[in-house]
């Protein structure tokens, strides 16, 4: 966190100040292990190992917070007898079909029983107990190289930091979600605060770090091809009617309310063309197939079934995985548009792509047509950024950009207006949705800059009258109301900005609801009624957040509670109640159909109810925990450009683990921060970070060069050796060792160098179709690498020698 | 140099006045730098923000090469880079750290240098020109417009922070940002520091939150933190920017006990008064006698 | 007050073995050569004045000619050395005593002013009275210009230079005795008068004297601060200054009769000069670029404490 989010940071500093615990676990010790109190090196994809472990120590021990789980969680839940476990089939859960490589959650559905005293052996809390069970601390020293009193003070801190009087927070980045697993870590995560009664209340919950500026923003009014504003999903080609897109959703909880929502959401975009009769153009939107996400497009690219791609402020040629067949997808298209701030590897690669230098590819013969557009940087625009704890702040336009540098707004706006103006007169079905785009904002100054506070406010939402609402809860299923973002409703409220105010954390309680706005309706916690319990009483004094005011009839607090304001905390919804009437007044999770904690997740997960361990999918060793090695549902593209994982033919060829991360002084896949003089002298060199041991086992010199080597690919870095990267000692004596590599390098800008994504295989999580980039498995030489066709003859080699087909 | 106020520390010593000392009758508070490394993430904000305010020229040398001296590639203060981040990795355990499965500890310490603005300032007191100056602030600045580039003061900082730039030919370092002092801003690297290791303000107040600060330390049990510059009966009267230091000075490339070299100038004009007297009388020597 | 360090410290701590100090700007042949020559000059305008007072006429002229020719010499050295050589006259700007680069700016304008005008003098025949008061007045701004650039370089926090601040001075009053000497025995080769010079010849044998036990002091007296001038190129280049000093005192006692051994001594004595400073600027070098010194000069029990007196 030190490492990527300095500014946030101070805040960690200043806990640990005030006396808190900071454990870091990183195979690597970073900057953050530097100021933690703790640091745990661990091996790269075995966490869900650790926390699996923490799991089974706090139910072993009796840890847990018992009230919280009885009272929030799904605990008491029963399951069918069809429910197998992957205790019972050594790594699988029922329902699994290797032939589609899926599962069917059939039998994971909860019967609709109930047992409070939590002891059913086919409650959720038993079943629970029973998964974890051989997640050890021996466990965790043989997978993870953590060893067993490392582990015992770990868990002792935990389970003494949390409680009723006090709590622990998780903080998590992309060492978690870029594995094969990554969703399952969240989950191991989630689950151990859910049994410590973490969340929901002050010092708990999980934080995600979320890197970019604004990257929260980007999946709340997404850029993702799955989700549409506030997190709707994306209608699918079953979808034929609004009732059966409707359908997907859950009919209790707020969820229930998803009519609303999602009307507004097409009065916000359609205006008066979206009507009852039409079903507010619902039919006409366009629909998910099946895999739209951007590896498989890129494969698509390849094989030429995609003709043009827009690259905004994306730059894939260095920053996503497999970039070599990033930039081959990159040669195969018709038409390529970037805007950015300077000319990136992705809008260069037909000049001085790697493949051009080993004859891969030629420029003479790369058709693709690219467009280069200047893009406006952040202070040359106005707009708002949605940052991890998802707060909005809006910031000011300091100047005007450069020449023919623009926004991202004005090109989008613009290039909507053109596109509709050239359809205009079209009567083609398909061109319907974009005729009937409401598409008009005040434009403003010589280039008619679209008013962005205009598009603030329409996602804001407004009632018939064009009066802005107040938040969600005025939103209405029958077209009077729009609303470009439900989650993001009041964030104009009163008619004021609210993502503009600034009051100093000096004026205002420690809770700072008067800096920026958060959604929803300005929670600075979500699942806060939580932090109270039952009865509506807070745990402990020490953590109260908000609570039930009796007299007044109302939740009050130190927050905006995440909970109906007057609903009492002894109110019983009546059978069949639906929507927000089907939660009772214990029930905090009030996203979740039953308005509890799920420990058991029985619907939206891909690979499973509960966290199982599952090897990466480049890994030198085999699963340790169950004798299936590898997630058996995650996302390969075998059969396509991407590597064949075979652990056996590896652990030999390529005997090292590597792992990907970033280093403060740059920024992603570089194409700002190598552009600049300050940034790029602070680090000059991609380099790679080894042991003294694998120094001394490889003749890695510190300052030197080495080449590391993949499946994929052999890239250069020069050499740093450092005690901060140790060989751990897994199972049965194995020694590991792992090689560090910030990907922040490319072939253009003032320090240029090889680029690190080209080691990555496609190998992606299955419910979000994340990329496997903290993880794979290398060799590495001293010197550098050969040049020219002498590069793939050696990837070729390695590829032969580890038993892997030759791709063309 | 009229209305100096005389003072018999006024080469060594405590100095209570300093601005004073140097010639200001009214002048505001001293200001400086308490640097608590103890909170230091590495993170080179300072660095960047020092270069953008100052319009400093990029770092000395063509060629942007690795230094492998761990995460460092400023490697000294310079003319060019007024602050530097150090990284030390070290095989020794965190205060209450627990070593890992082998029986390891590392720690990685990480701390921003700059100009010491001391209180005996041996650049001052050599400076030929009066280039260098005492400020209102009680800072040492260098006046541009007024240097030669004589180099003396690079040789006289006990610190090795002066330097010559190359091409320009003038000496250069830190001003403490007094365009923003006197804008009533705080420097730009303590402006730009998100964890408060820079700290900025009076700089009788500064010591005395040092204190506080390393008994705070002492009492967590990191017994290794120790204030670097903070007393003003040290060999340079105390230092204006001054350190809280998890280790030894030296580790950190600082020199343990520095004395500023004023210190000894008189008994050097005696010694030299000497050797003149001693040349005097040889050439006397060399022509008595009859000539031959 | 020097610490006398006996044994270097087993082991000392340093941030990657680079430099604390930084280590000087001032360059060869720029430093040694205004070490040299500025030396010189005021060696030799004693020499004028004490020639032109006894009436040995060769000498007096020769001396006060050279004296004002290295004067000048000496300050284009000087401002050669400066990184903005145009701004020389902002070395007049103030009078500083804790500068003894400031002072020594004075001494240099004054002596150079004076050195003229009594070389003037003797070119002119003129000026008369003026011109030997002028002379009278540059011998003694002679020695303080000879000496003040030990304090000079002892004053910086270079450790061979700041430990040796005794020496320094007395090795430059030597050597000036002998640079100043070495120039009249080259003149004495070529001259009528070469009974004139013999007060030159005496004069570079005491010189001689001085700079070598100047030197021994240098290298011997101050233990660990005194490395930089027994090894590497520092040592070289003192070891040099030994050889050509003593060998060239040596040919000095043949010189009253023999022009060739005045010859040979001028030059083995002026070597040795030029070597000697040299060798002091390199010795400094050294002494900063490694930061043991600066560690063990401030730690001289190899324990950390504060050695700072009040």
């Amino acid at each position: 966190m030190a490492e990527c989010h300095p500014v946030a940071f101070q805040w960690v500093v200043e806990a640990k100040n005030r006396g808190a615990t900071i454990i870091h676990i990183d195979p690597r010790f970073t900057r953050t292990s530097a100021l933690a109190s703790v640091h745990v090196p661990s091996r790269v994809g075995g966490d869900i190992v650790l926390l699996g472990a923490l799991v089974n120590y706090v139910l072993t021990g009796g840890h847990e917070f018992r009230d919280y789980v009885a009272a929030y969680t799904n605990a008491a839940d029963i399951l069918p007898p069809d429910f197998t476990d992957t205790e019972d089939s050594d790594g699988l859960f029922s329902g699994y079909d290797p032939v589609t490589r899926t599962y069917d959650n059939s039998s994971w559905q909860p019967t609709g029983e109930r047992d409070p005293t939590l002891t059913d052996p086919r409650c959720v809390f038993q079943v629970l107990k029973r998964h974890f069970s051989r997640y050890t601390p021996e466990m965790v020293q043989r997978v993870c190289g953590i060893s067993q009193a490392d582990f015992e003070r770990l868990a002792q801190t935990l389970v003494r930091c949390s409680g009723r009087d006090k709590t622990t927070a998780w903080v998590y980045a992309v060492g978690w979600t870029q594995h094969t697993t990554g969703v399952q870590h969240i989950r191991s995560a989630a689950i151990l605060q859910m049994l410590l009664g973490n969340m929901g209340r002050p010092g708990g919950g999980i934080m995600a770090l979320r890197g970019h500026a604004s990257i929260q923003g980007s999946t709340d009014i997404p850029t993702l091809f799955d989700l549409l504003p506030g997190y709707l999903p994306m209608p699918r080609q079953e979808d034929q009617t609004l009732d059966d897109y409707l359908a997907r959703l859950p009919n209790t909880g707020f969820w229930g309310n998803k009519r609303a929502y999602f009307v507004s959401l097409m009065k916000a975009w359609f205006g008066a063309a979206a009507t009852e009769e039409n079903s507010y153009l619902m039919p006409m939107l366009p629909k998910l197939s099946g895999d739209h996400g951007t590896y498989r497009t890129v494969l698509d690219m390849i094989e030429g079934k995609v003709k043009g791609y827009f690259l905004w402020g994306q730059n894939p040629a260095v920053g996503s995985a497999g970039s070599r067949l990033q930039r081959l997808a990159l040669a195969k298209l018709d038409w390529l548009v970037v805007r950015d701030l300077a000319l990136i590897e992705s809008a260069a690669f037909w000049q001085d792509s790697p493949e051009i230098a080993t004859g891969e590819l030629a420029t003479e013969q790369i058709a693709t047509e690219v467009f280069f557009l200047p893009a406006a940087a952040h202070v040359e625009k106005e707009g708002s950024f949605t940052n991890t704890q998802r707060m909005l702040q809006w910031h000011d336009k300091a100047l005007d950009p450069p020449g023919d540098a623009r926004s991202d707004l004005w090109f989008a706006y613009h290039l909507g207006k053109r596109i509709q103006a050239k359809l205009a007169s079209s009567s083609s079905e398909r061109d319907r949705l974009l005729q009937n785009l409401a598409w008009q904002y005040p434009e403003i100054g010589e280039h008619a800059e679209p008013d962005a506070q205009a598009v603030l406010r329409e996602i804001n939402g407004s009632g018939p009258d064009g009066t802005l609402l107040n938040g969600f809860a005025e939103l209405k299923p029958d077209g009077s109301t729009a609303c470009g973002c439900w989650i993001y409703s009041g964030c104009c409220a009163g008619g004021v900005n609210q993502t503009a105010r600034r009051k100093p954390q000096s004026e205002q309680s420690w809770v700072a609801s008067e800096w920026g706005w958060a959604w929803p309706a300005n929670r600075r916690m979500l699942y806060n009624r939580a932090s109270a319990d039952p009865a509506g009483k807070p745990w402990s004094d020490a953590k109260a957040y908000v609570w039930w005011n009796e007299e007044l009839g109302e939740w009050t607090g130190h927050d905006v509670p995440d909970f109906e304001r007057n609903k009492s905390p002894d109110y019983i919804p009546p059978d069949g109640a639906i929507g927000t009437a089907a939660l009772a007044g214990t029930d905090p999770f009030i996203m979740q159909r039953d308005g509890k904690a799920a420990l058991f997740v029985a619907n939206g997960l891909k690979d499973g109810p509960l966290p199982s361990h599952y090897e990466s999918a480049e890994s030198p060793v085999r699963n340790d925990v169950y004798k299936q090695d590898q997630s058996p549902v995650s996302v390969l593209y075998s059969g396509d450009r991407a590597t064949k994982e075979q652990v056996a033919g590896h652990a030999t060829t390529f005997p090292y683990i590597f792992t990907t991360y970033r280093l403060t002084e740059h920024h992603t896949a570089g194409g700002m921060s190598r552009q600049l003089s300050r940034l790029s002298e602070l680090q000059p060199e991609l380099f790679c970070e080894v042991s003294a041991q694998l120094a001394a086992e490889r003749g890695l010199e510190n300052g030197g060069w080495a080449t590391i080597i993949t499946a994929r690919a052999a890239i250069e870095a020069k050499v740093l050796v450092t005690r901060r990267m140790r060989p751990l000692r897994l199972a049965d004596g194995a020694v590991v060792h792992q090689v560090g590599l910030p990907y922040h390098w490319g072939g253009s800008g003032l320090v240029t160098g090889d680029v690190v994504n080209d080691l990555l295989p496609f190998a992606l999580d299955p419910n979000v179709l994340i990329q496997e980039s903290k993880v794979a498995t290398c060799d590495i030489r001293a010197g550098r690498r050969p040049r020219g066709a002498a590069l793939t003859a050696l990837v070729a080699r390695y590829r032969a020698q580890a038993g892997l087909e030759e791709d063309s | 140099m009229t209305g100096k106020t005389a003072d018999q520390n006024s080469l060594f010593g405590p100095l209570a006045d300093v601005s004073g000392n140097a010639g200001y009758t009214e002048h505001p508070q001293r200001v400086g730098f308490f640097t608590d490394t103890s909170v230091c993430i590495g993170c080179k904000a300072c660095e960047v923000a020092c270069k953008e305010w100052n319009g400093l020229p990029d770092s000395d040398g063509d060629v942007l090469e690795l230094t492998g001296l761990s995460y460092d590639n400023t490697a000294a203060l310079t003319a060019n880079s007024w602050r530097h981040v150090a990284f030390i990795e070290q095989d020794k355990p965190l205060i209450d750290a627990q070593s890992d499965g082998d029986g390891h500890a590392t720690r990685w310490l990480m701390a921003s240098d700059v100009c010491k603005h001391c209180t005996h300032a041996a650049c001052l007191d050599v400076c030929p020109t009066g280039a260098l100056v005492r400020t209102e602030f009680g800072t040492v600045i260098v006046q541009p417009d007024v240097c030669n580039g004589c180099a003396y003061c690079v040789s006289a900082c006990p610190f090795g922070v002066i330097d010559r730039r190359e091409g320009d030919g003038r000496a250069w370092k830190c001003t403490m940002c007094y365009d923003r002092l006197r804008g009533g801003l705080e420097p730009a690297c303590a402006k730009a520091c998100p964890t408060d290791s820079i700290q900025f303000g009076p700089l009788d107040e500064l010591r005395a939150l040092a204190q506080t600060r390393l008994a705070d330390l002492h009492a967590a049990g990191e017994t290794g933190a120790r204030l670097y510059g903070e007393d003003p009966d040290d060999g340079i009267g105390g230092a204006g920017a001054f350190f809280l230091l998890l280790d030894e000075p030296e580790v950190y490339g600082l020199p343990p006990d520095p004395v500023v070299t004023t210190k000894d100038l008189p008994d050097m004009w005696r010694w030299a008064g000497a050797a003149a007297g001693v040349l005097a009388a040889g050439v006397v020597m060399a022509f008595s006698g009859r000539r031959k | 007050m020097s610490e006398q360090l006996q044994v270097p410290p087993a082991e000392f701590q340093s941030y990657y073995g680079r430099p604390i100090l930084k280590v000087a700007k001032w360059k060869e042949p720029d430093l040694p050569a205004y070490l040299f020559l500025g030396e010189m000059s005021g060696a030799l305008a004693m020499v004028g004045a004490m020639a032109h007072a006894t009436g040995r006429r060769s000498l007096a002229r020769t001396a006060r000619l050279a004296s004002a020719a290295s004067a000048f010499a000496g300050g284009a050295f000087l401002t050669a050395e400066l990184g903005r050589p145009e701004r020389f006259a902002n070395m007049l700007r103030v009078a500083k005593p804790t500068s003894p680069m400031s002072m020594g700016s004075w001494i240099l304008a004054a002596h150079s002013g004076l050195t003229s005008l009594a070389a003037a003098s003797e070119v002119t025949g003129s000026l008369g009275i003026a011109g030997g008061m002028a002379g009278a007045a540059s011998a003694i701004t002679g020695p303080l210009l000879a000496t003040y650039p030990g304090v000079l370089l002892a004053n910086t926090a270079v450790p061979a230079w700041h430990a040796a601040h005794r020496e320094l001075p007395m090795l430059f009053a030597g050597g000036a005795m002998t640079a100043a000497g070495a120039a009249g025995l080259a003149a004495s080769v070529v001259s009528r008068d070469r009974a004139d010079f013999d007060a030159a010849r005496k004069l570079a044998l005491i010189g001689a004297g001085v700079e070598s036990l100047a030197g021994y002091g240098l290298e011997h007296g101050h233990g660990l601060d005194s490395e930089p001038y027994q090894t590497g190129d520092g040592g070289k280049m003192l070891a040099a200054a030994r050889y050509l000093t003593i060998g060239g005192g040596i040919a000095a006692l043949a010189a009253r009769r023999s022009r060739t051994a005045a010859a040979v001594s001028a030059a083995m004595l002026t070597g040795g000069g030029v070597c000697a400073k040299i060798a002091v600027l390199r010795a400094g070098k050294a002494s900063a670029a490694d930061p043991k010194y600066v560690v063990a000069s401030q730690r001289p029990d190899g324990q950390p404490g504060s050695r700072s007196l009040a």
